[in-house]
């Protein structure tokens, strides 16, 4: 009675390509085979890739527009409030809220909102920092960030068949294809 | 393919346009930029350079402890000449400041695809000398201690900050542009951070790269965010940096003292920053390329570029200057007209006049193709030009604050010697902070400049 020996829990299976044609060719015919969960990595952004892959445009333009919204009442809150309420100062019957004069700290504030919250919301969409991801196990991956391009079928795909996925990578013009531990 | 960079450059002097030199590689460019940070021998370059401005840092902290022991006496201000050098300097700083926003910001918005082997360093530089700015309008306070009293924060003084004084605007604006700034530049990084992560030998290198990379892995869908993001940025860095020369432009023009109270000052600071910002990235680029052999990413085409650029501010800056003569004299205001004249021939004009020298008549030598071509006359021209920036603000804070409209209360201001370690010191730390840099962080965006060559490579 041979116990078969117990497999480490998969990811996903992951191909090497030479060029970004290649993965781009590759993403398409994974998405036409009808894989919907997969990835691709490469060193430099491959246009038209995600888009290839089912990806939807991200959202973070409106939380920028959130953020400077945000910046803008922020900035005028805090004039107005010092300015008219905890400390008004009569100045020859001057109007306390001066909007025209409270512009260049408001538009500071604005900008400032606006890039702070696509800052965090850009790193916290990517669940940074994240040092750790089980793609790193795949062999060679330390070349993804300088001139190797990779396409990974996860293993959460409802489609996903440790052997067909295999063949189906091999089939494209992967230079390797590889199993990835998670 | 380094070897033969220099050669290469000099065939394509006048003849062949590169942006970058052909013949590279994805693994080249790792190679050639990644290669300078993660040797562990520095050029000798390095360590003098580090080593100068290492002891101007120590003259950094000397006269900053003085300053704060006997207080703003020792410098030369006085009545009627409350903003010295210490003003200059930051007006000057901050405008070197801006061509980094300028290169990073405004030409990635353009889609100048050649700023990609400059912008890194150019956002570094920016980074710097903000910072090195920030020290003088704290330390000119007198009492630099209390400096948090800039900032509206609930206290038991009942006291807020004037929030309609352009110094006010001042302080918003400058540390929206250095937080916004240090972002971006982050931003940026990311990418290549990772990229030293996995080409590291030691494993040092490795965990703090790892750290600062975040565990960037180039998926796709990151890719797509990050592009977004970066976009975004560079959408509100440009108007940002345009208002942030225009605010200091209003520290003066909101006055009434002649000489400052014009409209033409916040475009026309705003172009001298850009000016004088060019300067210094050609000033710091050229040696730069020659020690660390970067002639395959920073061709004689960018610093032609450049100093197109610098030309182009130059001639704007300087139609200012006429632009100002001939308002004083049509605004037929007698204070006005004075000013004007104490300028050009009252005792400061010897500033005055070697300003026009180096602003409006050295760059003029840049409309020749064979000069801008030509690293080591742009050098020269780069360090006049710095030097003709600093006599601009040096003419505009002193010559108009020493006579104004009273003679009773006319005098003459000499910076001490103290005023001048100040601003050594400054010049340290910004070209210390450089150095080091230069040796912790890829000064060339590897990433942008494998795009530019891919985008190059499916051309032909």
């Amino acid at each position: 009675m041979n116990q078969a020996p117990t497999q480490p829990e998969l990811f996903g299976i992951a191909a090497e390509y030479a060029d970004d044609t290649a993965l781009l060719e590759a993403a398409r015919q994974a998405r036409a085979a009808g894989y919907t969960a997969m990835e691709a990595y490469s060193p430099i952004p491959v246009h038209g890739l995600y888009e290839v892959m089912g990806g939807k445009r991200t959202i973070l333009p409106l939380i920028t527009l959130a953020g400077g919204i945000l910046g803008l009442l922020a900035g005028y809150w805090l004039q107005i409030w010092v300015s008219a309420i905890e400390y008004p100062i009569n100045v020859g019957g001057r109007p306390y809220i001066t909007w025209g004069a409270f512009f260049p700290i408001g538009f500071a504030c604005t900008i400032l909102g606006a890039g702070l919250s696509t800052f965090v919301a850009m790193f916290a969409m990517n669940n940074f920092p994240e040092p750790y991801h089980p793609i790193f196990n795949t062999p060679n991956f330390e070349e993804a960030t300088r001139d190797r391009y990779f396409l990974c079928i996860e293993a959460t795909d409802p489609k996903f068949d440790r052997k067909a996925v295999h063949e189906f990578l091999s089939g494209t013009q992967a230079a390797a294809v590889s199993e990835v531990k998670t | 393919m380094a070897t033969d960079a220099s050669k290469y450059q000099e065939d394509a002097l006048g003849q062949v346009d590169v942006m970058l030199a052909p013949g590279q590689t994805f693994e080249s460019i790792d190679r050639d930029i990644t290669d300078i940070v993660l040797t562990n021998k520095a050029p000798k370059a390095w360590w003098i350079g580090l080593g100068i401005s290492g002891a101007l840092m120590g003259v950094l902290m000397l006269s900053v402890v003085m300053l704060l022991f006997f207080g703003v006496g020792i410098w030369g201000i006085n009545s009627p000449v409350g903003w010295g050098i210490a003003i200059v300097n930051m007006v000057w700083w901050i405008g070197i400041g801006h061509a980094g926003t300028l290169i990073s910001a405004i030409l990635f918005l353009f889609r100048q695809d050649w700023r990609t082997s400059i912008n890194r360093f150019a956002e570094a530089m920016t980074l710097f000398a903000v910072s090195a700015a920030g020290l003088f309008p704290v330390l000119h306070l007198g009492r630099p201690w209390m400096v948090y009293w800039f900032f509206p924060y609930p206290n038991t003084l009942g006291m807020y900050p004037q929030f309609r004084s352009p110094l006010m605007w001042d302080v918003f604006a400058i540390s929206a542009y250095a937080t916004i700034s240090a972002l971006f530049w982050y931003i940026g990084m990311v990418p290549d951070l990772a990229t030293m992560r996995d080409r590291a030998k030691l494993k040092i290198q490795k965990i703090i790269y790892g750290i600062f990379a975040m565990g960037w892995r180039g998926s796709a869908t990151h890719w797509h965010r990050y592009e977004v993001a970066y976009l975004l940025f560079a959408g509100l860095a440009t108007p940002l940096v345009v208002s942030v020369h225009s605010i200091v432009a209003l520290d003066f023009a909101a006055s009434v003292i002649p000489g400052w109270h014009t409209t033409i000052f916040p475009p026309y600071f705003v172009a001298g920053a850009v000016f004088s910002g060019f300067a210094m990235v050609l000033t710091l680029t050229i040696p730069l390329r020659k020690i660390y052999h970067l002639e395959n990413f920073i061709t004689l085409r960018h610093i032609d570029n450049m100093s197109k650029i610098m030309l182009a501010n130059g001639l704007i800056v300087f139609y200012g200057y006429l632009n100002e003569v001939f308002f004083f004299f049509y605004s037929a205001h007698e204070f006005e007209m004075y000013m004007i004249w104490n300028r050009m021939t009252g005792p400061y004009a010897w500033s005055f006049w070697a300003l026009i020298f180096c602003n409006g008549i050295v760059p003029q030598l840049l409309w020749m193709r064979r000069i801008r071509r030509n690293t080591i006359a742009i050098f020269f021209i780069a360090i006049v030009i710095n030097i003709g920036m600093w006599l601009e603000r040096f003419v505009i804070v002193v010559t108009s604050l020493h006579r104004d409209f009273l003679p009773s209360s006319w005098g003459m201001y000499t910076p001490t010697g103290w005023d001048w370690a100040l601003y050594a010191g400054s010049a340290g730390f910004f070209l210390f902070a450089m150095f080091l840099f230069l040796r912790w962080v890829p000064m060339i965006s590897i990433f942008e400049v494998k795009e530019v060559v891919h985008k190059m490579e499916h051309k032909h």
